[in-house]
């Protein structure tokens, strides 16, 4: 049972050292949780750190299958990290993502941003020009009762509120919309098709819907209805489409570092964006529910809480909120 | 751990690597039904705790059903933070508690980024977003293949978020082997019996008295032939056991 002379005094020498490695993870454990930040115990941590590592590689060497180096690879890693990473603080890691993250991935998303708006732009005017010229095809992206609406005379938006409550209706539609942008940019994932096809879907409703009600002489009050929130919901789903777009092109082209990394920096970036938008259509389905329905709301002021609403996406996506204080370095 | 399995290698500047056990299938999915459980009863309870008094305080009836027609009120003091509760359960929460949930933390894992530490508020948002493709076609079928198929046993949320799943392997109460048994046991044996003596009192007689057995006769301690020892006379064996060395070393 004996191991050899020499292996069991220098596992005996290590194992002295266990109270030290102890008095380690819990001074690691107290800084990486804030609890501590006393300059004197913090040269201590860089201290345990070159023991722990010297330790370590004496441990995997002399008794690899064993709980204590299981246990010195641990604390190993629990040291690094305070010492690599810093304190981790909720508040000052979404301030990061929101003020330096978002505007750089935004600026980077701008020329997919570009080109996706203009195929929901195409798309919109091709089912557009599809209804106007094919009215009965509006049964392919309308239901029967928005159909049986709107040849009444009537949009199917009036008097909703005597049906739904306004905050049944926001939460409905905020759900609904988060889901369906956050679904666009996911698809990315099949090559960019699925995000493509939904955008291009979405696009071709709203066109095609618009040539239908314009038939009935509706396009106006249709277009007084989306006007507060739709500024803000289209333009998330066109950032939606961007961010998939983006996702797919990684896949397809993913340059020279790899499939699998490119897909991770893309989406990674992309990402949070997306993040960003799902916010904004919070505030976009309150006003849907709230401010849209309600005909007692004349129309200058639905267009200035739509424009209000699109400049704050602006101002939010391109880190205008947060002004840097003088002589403060991105990412500081 | 065994040799081959997959581990997160990190780079450090005293030279030695940082080494993490990235977990698998198992982990994972130990992890997720756990947290599922905790965010469905969490849920199922604000809803039901919620209805009771809503239709009492409405009505003056113990009741769960919902009002026939849709009503405000019930909608956003009853329905919305169940559902909150049930949907947002793990970004929340591994926002707050640095890329851990209640799950993971039973299942001994949590969420690093590459380079071994916790990861942004970024990218836990990204890796919780996928989660509408990972759970694809039903029952995270996309995912639970990704991780079984993948080396690093990822999902599409963790490739998009540039995450891992790693083994906490240690805790701060871990009976390590005293020094002192060095001399006398093998590394491996000296630490099972610090475990099992720092376990003593929270285990049944017969299972503690099966293990020290198991032990005393891997030590050599414990001949066959020898006539059966009590509950104390085993506990007094095993300090034996790891004191012995301290006369060799």
């Amino acid at each position: 049972m004996s191991a050899e002379p020499r292996q069991s005094a220098l596992a005996h020498a290590l194992l002295e050292r266990a109270p030290q490695w102890r008095e380690a993870e819990a001074r690691a454990r107290r800084f990486s949780q804030g609890r501590s930040d006393d300059p004197a115990e913090a040269v201590r941590v860089a201290d345990d750190y070159r023991l722990l590592a010297h330790d370590l590689a004496r441990a995997r060497a002399l008794m690899p299958r064993s709980r204590t180096r299981e246990y010195l690879e641990s604390t190993y890693a629990r040291v690094h990290a305070t010492l690599n990473h810093g304190g981790w603080r909720l508040g000052a890691a979404l301030r990061r993502v929101f003020r330096d993250d978002l505007p750089a991935s935004v600026r980077w998303l701008a020329p997919y941003l570009v080109w996706s708006t203009l195929l929901f732009l195409l798309a919109a005017l091709a089912g557009y020009a599809l209804v106007d010229r094919f009215p009965e095809l509006i049964a392919l992206f309308a239901s029967p009762d928005l159909i049986a609406s709107v040849e009444s005379g009537k949009l199917w938006t009036e008097g909703l509120l005597n049906i739904v409550p306004s905050s049944v209706l926001s939460v409905q539609i905020l759900a609904n919309n988060i889901v369906v942008s956050l679904f666009a940019y996911c698809s990315g994932f099949l090559f960019g098709l699925g995000t493509l096809y939904i955008l291009g879907l979405n696009g071709m409703m709203l066109g095609a819907i618009f040539a239908f009600v314009a038939r009935h002489a509706l396009a106006g009050a249709l277009a007084t209805f989306i006007v507060a929130h739709g500024c803000v919901e289209l333009s998330v789903m066109c950032v939606s489409g961007a961010a998939g777009a983006a996702v797919g092109e990684a896949l397809v082209r993913p340059g020279s570092e790899g499939r699998v990394a490119a897909f991770r920096t893309v989406a990674l970036r992309s990402g949070e964006v997306l993040l960003a938008c799902s916010v904004l259509l919070v505030g976009a389905g309150l006003i849907e529910g709230f401010v849209s329905p309600r005909p007692g709301i004349p129309l200058p002021v639905k267009i200035a809480v739509g424009v209000g609403y699109w400049l704050f996406m602006v101002a939010l996506l391109t880190g205008r909120l947060w002004p840097r204080a003088a002589g403060e370095s991105p990412g500081a | 751990m065994s040799e081959a399995a997959p581990h997160l290698s990190v780079d450090s500047a005293t030279g030695i690597d940082v080494t993490l056990p990235i977990a698998g299938a198992g982990a994972r999915s130990y992890a997720f039904v756990v947290d599922w459980h905790i965010r469905l009863v969490l849920g199922l309870a604000w809803y039901g705790a919620a209805a009771l008094l809503y239709n009492y305080v409405r009505e003056g009836a113990v009741s769960l059903a919902p009002p026939v027609t849709n009503e405000a009120r019930w909608f956003g003091a009853v329905l919305v933070p169940a559902l909150v509760l049930y949907f947002l359960y793990h970004p929340l929460l591994e926002l707050i508690l640095r890329g851990s949930t209640p799950g993971k933390r039973l299942a001994g894992v949590r969420v690093v980024g590459r380079d071994g530490g916790v990861p942004g508020a970024g990218p836990l948002l990204v890796r919780n977003v996928f989660r509408l493709i990972d759970s694809l076609p039903l029952a995270y079928g996309l995912g639970l293949m990704l991780v079984a198929l993948t080396r690093e046993h990822v999902r599409c949320g963790d490739m998009a978020a540039g995450t891992l799943l790693v083994y906490e392997t240690a805790s701060p109460g871990l009976a390590l082997a005293p020094a002192s048994t060095a001399g006398s046991l093998d590394v491996a044996t000296a630490e099972l019996v610090a475990e099992l003596l720092a376990r003593w009192p929270r285990l049944t007689v017969p299972a503690r008295a099966a293990l020290a057995r198991a032990l005393l006769r891997r030590c050599g301690r414990l001949a066959d032939s020898l006539a059966p020892l009590d509950d104390e006379a085993l506990r007094r064996a095993l300090i034996e056991a790891s004191r012995a060395g301290e006369a060799a070393a």
